[in-house]
């Protein structure tokens, strides 16, 4: 159960969602409840196929949900007319194809086409909402640069550019920190917290990197086997008896120091 | 902020003509020149258009007898060489490369492989298939006949498209390798079927399918070609409507479905046009190949990815390409005629390799 306040003040919630990939296959989310504060930052953290990426898929609106639903803003969210929603909540996958050699300008510039009429070019304001994304996450330099060329890093930030040219409410992002280094990983993790800070940015992120969850993020959501298995302050969620139960690792150890909590597995 | 951007060297790889040259040639800061989409699209189609008109005029031109405007005044015979004969022929040919080119433009953003075409996907082959069932039963002897023949070809190329689609697709994605694979497969299932249609057709009907397997675009008059346009036309106008969620879906898939682009549906559309479209323009022309490869990769190359951009102009640049190509036909062997398809194979084939080698050396393979 959510504490009130918490309620009150979720941007986008999930309401008992489940989700199987076929009839009668497996749910690979069982019956998620779980609420995503305005303007705070949320992590969500699991093993792997713990249902993290089906979970954020479902909460922006690219699956349906089998039973339950996802509300956005207080509205269901299949309510919203998919453009709509696009200039709401932007989606960063986890993996972004790259076959043809669009330069970063021209991928950024996708994330405007929730403004733009199917039949029209963007206009310069749209190139210079473009440009300022990019300049967001400090990836002005790689505008004219073909994303084919550019390290799984710079990609990243380039789709987390485009995300943030919808001029999003609510950003959700699929592992970001994959490909980065020690550098940009904390360097997103400041992004977030400014975009937050500044604009009232409401952001959830799947990840793995625990070491960057306290104390920057507001909320953390344990995942296990397609339900939460808890949800609070980082401080609250990065404990080793829970953390080993999550990850099925019995080595797990989790201590606070320096105002923040460290986690590593014990070789 | 905006004097660093335009004093900053745009840095480019040196497998990237595009950008790179349209950096160097336009004012700086070049990229915020060029990234309106909207600015390129009408330089290009300046351009292609200027080279459209300089291909009719080539192709009225050459041929077995060249044009000559002071016969054409008075002689009755010359006239209607030219008009009977000649025009409509280019006129064909440019719809056929139009269409060609753009299928070629809006499949390769789909599937978001630079090798697609309806050749390579076995489109083509699965038009031809059709379209050989249709003339073994007799239609398209006679024009009454023709729109037959193009229903026939059009499922044919419709299951084509299915059955590829299906047996490259695992789960979420569209393995490019196997794309092109079962492509291959479906043109050698289905130019086994023409031949074993020919062998139980009678002679005269076995030839005509022989004559149009090979790909001529052989027409008396325009009737044929306002037929086709019947058909065409709606196809383009479907496909052109489609080119803002072509584009985004040829950036990323998951991408494209977050900003709202209804992926399925859009598939689902650009299917039914390309097979309609080239379903009609095999049952006329044979399956003449590489023109959809070709001239969307030449459009990228001086104009850029943004299929936007490259989707009409490759329609135009198709119309193009396939009137010199069949301007080549025509009188590359003096008396006799080359079927069409031979000289987009001979130029397309090496191209063809050549986008593999390069591909080889980033993703899609």
């Amino acid at each position: 159960m959510m504490p009130e306040h918490e309620q009150d003040a979720a941007l986008l919630e999930a309401r008992d969602v489940r989700f199987a990939y076929a009839e009668g296959a497996p749910e690979v989310v069982r019956g998620v409840t779980l609420a995503v504060g305005r303007g705070r930052l949320s992590a969500i953290i699991g093993a792997n196929g713990s249902g993290k990426s089906t979970l954020v898929r479902l909460l922006c609106g690219l699956l349906k949900p089998s039973g339950g639903g996802v509300w956005f803003g207080g509205v269901p969210l299949h309510t919203l007319e998919p453009r709509a929603r696009a200039r709401r909540i932007a989606y960063v996958p986890q993996t972004i194809s790259t076959v043809f050699p669009f330069t970063a300008l021209e991928v950024v510039l996708t994330g405007r086409s929730p403004y733009t009429s199917r039949f029209r070019f963007e206009t310069a304001r749209d190139v210079e909402a473009a440009r300022a994304a990019l300049a967001a996450v400090d990836a002005l330099h790689l505008e004219a640069r073909p994303v084919t060329e550019l390290s799984g890093g710079e990609r990243q930030m380039v789709a987390l550019a485009r995300a943030l040219a919808q001029e999003p409410e609510c950003l959700l992002l699929d592992e970001p920190s994959a490909a980065l280094d020690l550098k940009h990983r904390a360097a997103l993790v400041r992004h977030l917290v400014s975009l937050r800070e500044r604009a009232g940015m409401t952001a959830l992120i799947i990840t793995h990197d625990l070491q960057l969850l306290d104390p920057a993020f507001d909320r953390v959501i344990a995942m296990r086997a397609g339900a939460v298995a808890a949800a609070g302050p980082p401080a609250d969620v990065l404990r080793e008896e829970l953390l080993a139960d999550i990850y099925g690792d019995e080595h797990v150890r989790a201590r606070r120091a320096f105002g923040r909590t460290f986690v590593w597995s014990e070789l | 902020m905006l004097s660093e951007a335009s004093d900053k060297e745009t840095e480019v790889a040196p497998g990237y003509p595009a950008l790179g040259r349209a950096a160097a040639r336009g004012p700086r800061p070049a990229a915020r020149e060029s990234a309106v989409a909207g600015v390129r699209l009408r330089r290009a189609l300046l351009w292609l258009t200027l080279i459209l008109f300089v291909s009719t005029l080539v192709a009225l031109w050459f041929g077995y007898q060249r044009l000559d405007l002071a016969a054409l005044r008075t002689d009755e015979r010359a006239r209607m060489i030219f008009f009977q004969l000649r025009l409509p022929r280019v006129a064909l040919a440019a719809v056929v490369g139009a269409s060609l080119g753009v299928v070629g433009a809006a499949l390769q953003a789909m599937f978001r492989n630079p090798l697609a075409e309806p050749l390579t996907l076995g489109v083509s082959g699965g038009g031809a298939l059709g379209a050989s069932v249709a003339i073994a039963l007799g239609a398209g002897a006679r024009v009454a006949g023709l729109p037959f023949v193009f229903v026939a070809a059009f499922a044919g190329a419709g299951l084509s498209v299915f059955v590829v689609y299906r047996m490259a697709r695992t789960g979420a994605t569209v393995l490019p390798g196997a794309l092109l694979l079962a492509g291959v497969v479906m043109n050698t299932i289905a130019a086994a079927g023409v031949v074993v249609i020919q062998y139980f057709a009678d002679y005269a009907r076995a030839l005509q399918i022989l004559r149009w397997t090979i790909g001529s675009l052989d027409v008396t008059g325009f009737d044929l070609v306002w037929r086709m346009l019947l058909f065409l036309v709606p196809g383009w106008a479907v496909l052109l409507a489609m080119t803002r969620d072509l584009h985004l879906l040829a950036v990323d898939e998951e991408t494209a479905s977050s900003l709202g682009v209804n992926v399925r549906r859009t598939e689902r559309m650009v299917y039914a046009a390309s097979s309609l479209i080239v379903g009609v323009t095999v049952a006329v022309g044979g399956a003449i190949g590489f023109v959809g490869l070709v001239v969307p990769h030449a459009v990228r190359l001086l104009f850029g990815e943004d299929v936007r951009v490259v989707l009409p102009c490759s329609f135009v640049l198709g119309a193009a390409f396939l009137m010199l190509a069949d301007t080549l036909a025509r009188t590359a062997l003096g008396a006799g005629e080359l079927p069409v398809g031979a000289i987009t194979a001979l130029a397309g084939g090496p191209v063809f390799l050549w986008l593999l080698r390069r591909q080889q050396r980033y993703a899609a393979m």
